[in-house]
């Protein structure tokens, strides 16, 4: 399986993710943000980081990036997109996934392990997956998610919430919401599935020594899915 | 030619930092301050010297980069 992970001047959880990709078996290749085509590949990933310094607002300017446009033609026919953190401050610049990420609602930077809860497994994302709920780190300042109504009617009509923010047992309330986000959400995809924003960072929890292995399981089922 | 724009919060769309600008200013004497809203405001110098297409073009900033129209709205001030 082929991955590409983009990097943006400003990202910082690129190499991270290469790491993670490649120990689950992916070819992982790197692409800078200037390059205009992406390589063949059937996973691309938009890392974590503060691209352009978080200028204007966050992931505002990276989204407008040469190499955007293929990303956003490789996600508009069917190619997973999958942006984690800043990545996801992206994808919704681009409009590939709706709503927007404010200021965490208490104005801190949080840097923590959290539980979340997989709200819908029948995505090639966390299909089979054998766990409800992953225990996974954040470390965001804009995490909390928005959208009007509208959108959020949307959302939940198309069963778009991919993960919310839950407790060690799987429970979603308010006590167990990090930033503010709007139903706990803390990963929604786009209407087809393919895309997927998630403010979490699996590809810090895969190494036992270090960290959780929720990560890990989260990899090596994703492999598994697109073989 | 130089145009203004004004960017805003929606009506809806909590604003952390306003509050806690708000708390400050309560802090330091401020009592009777019953919301402050953060927004932004940018100063764009062009070389279009028609001040209708001048408009209509910071116009398409704004809706392309400038604003995120899901939380904010633009206002563009008059062109000088």
């Amino acid at each position: 399986m082929k991955s590409a992970v983009i990097t943006f001047p400003g990202s910082n959880c690129d190499r991270d993710m290469d790491v993670a990709l490649k120990k689950f078996g992916f070819k992982n290749k790197m692409v800078w943000h200037q390059d205009v085509e992406l390589p063949k590949s059937d996973l691309v990933v938009l890392p974590g980081g503060f691209s352009y310094g978080d200028y204007l607002r966050c992931g505002s300017m990276a989204s407008k990036s040469k190499i955007m446009q293929s990303v956003i033609n490789f996600a508009n026919s069917g190619g997973m997109v999958m942006g984690i953190c800043n990545g996801f401050q992206i994808l919704v610049e681009t409009g590939l996934v709706p709503g927007v990420l404010l200021r965490n609602k208490y104005l801190e930077f949080i840097c923590r392990n959290v539980f979340v809860r997989i709200n819908n497994k029948h995505n090639s994302y966390f299909k089979n997956i054998s766990n409800d709920v992953l225990e996974l780190h954040i470390a965001h300042n804009e995490g909390n998610y928005f959208c009007t109504n509208d959108q959020l009617k949307e959302i939940e009509d198309n069963s778009q919430v991919a993960i919310n923010y839950c407790n060690n047992e799987g429970k979603i309330e308010q006590p167990f919401n990090p930033n503010g986000s709007i139903k706990n959400i803390a990963g929604i995809f786009n209407k087809e599935k393919n895309v997927l924003g998630m403010m979490p960072h699996p590809e810090r929890m895969i190494d036992p020594s270090l960290s959780g292995e929720d990560g890990s399981l989260f990899f090596k089922n994703l492999i598994n899915n697109l073989k | 030619m130089k145009i203004s724009v004004i960017i805003t919060l929606k009506k809806d769309v909590l604003d952390p930092q306003g509050k806690v600008i708000q708390q400050a200013l309560d802090g330091i004497g401020f009592n009777d301050v019953n919301e402050v809203r953060q927004g932004k405001y940018f100063e764009i110098d062009t070389k279009e010297t028609d001040p209708k297409k001048a408009k209509d073009k910071v116009e398409e900033m704004c809706k392309k980069l400038l604003a995120n129209l899901v939380i904010e709205n633009y206002k563009i001030i008059d062109a000088q």
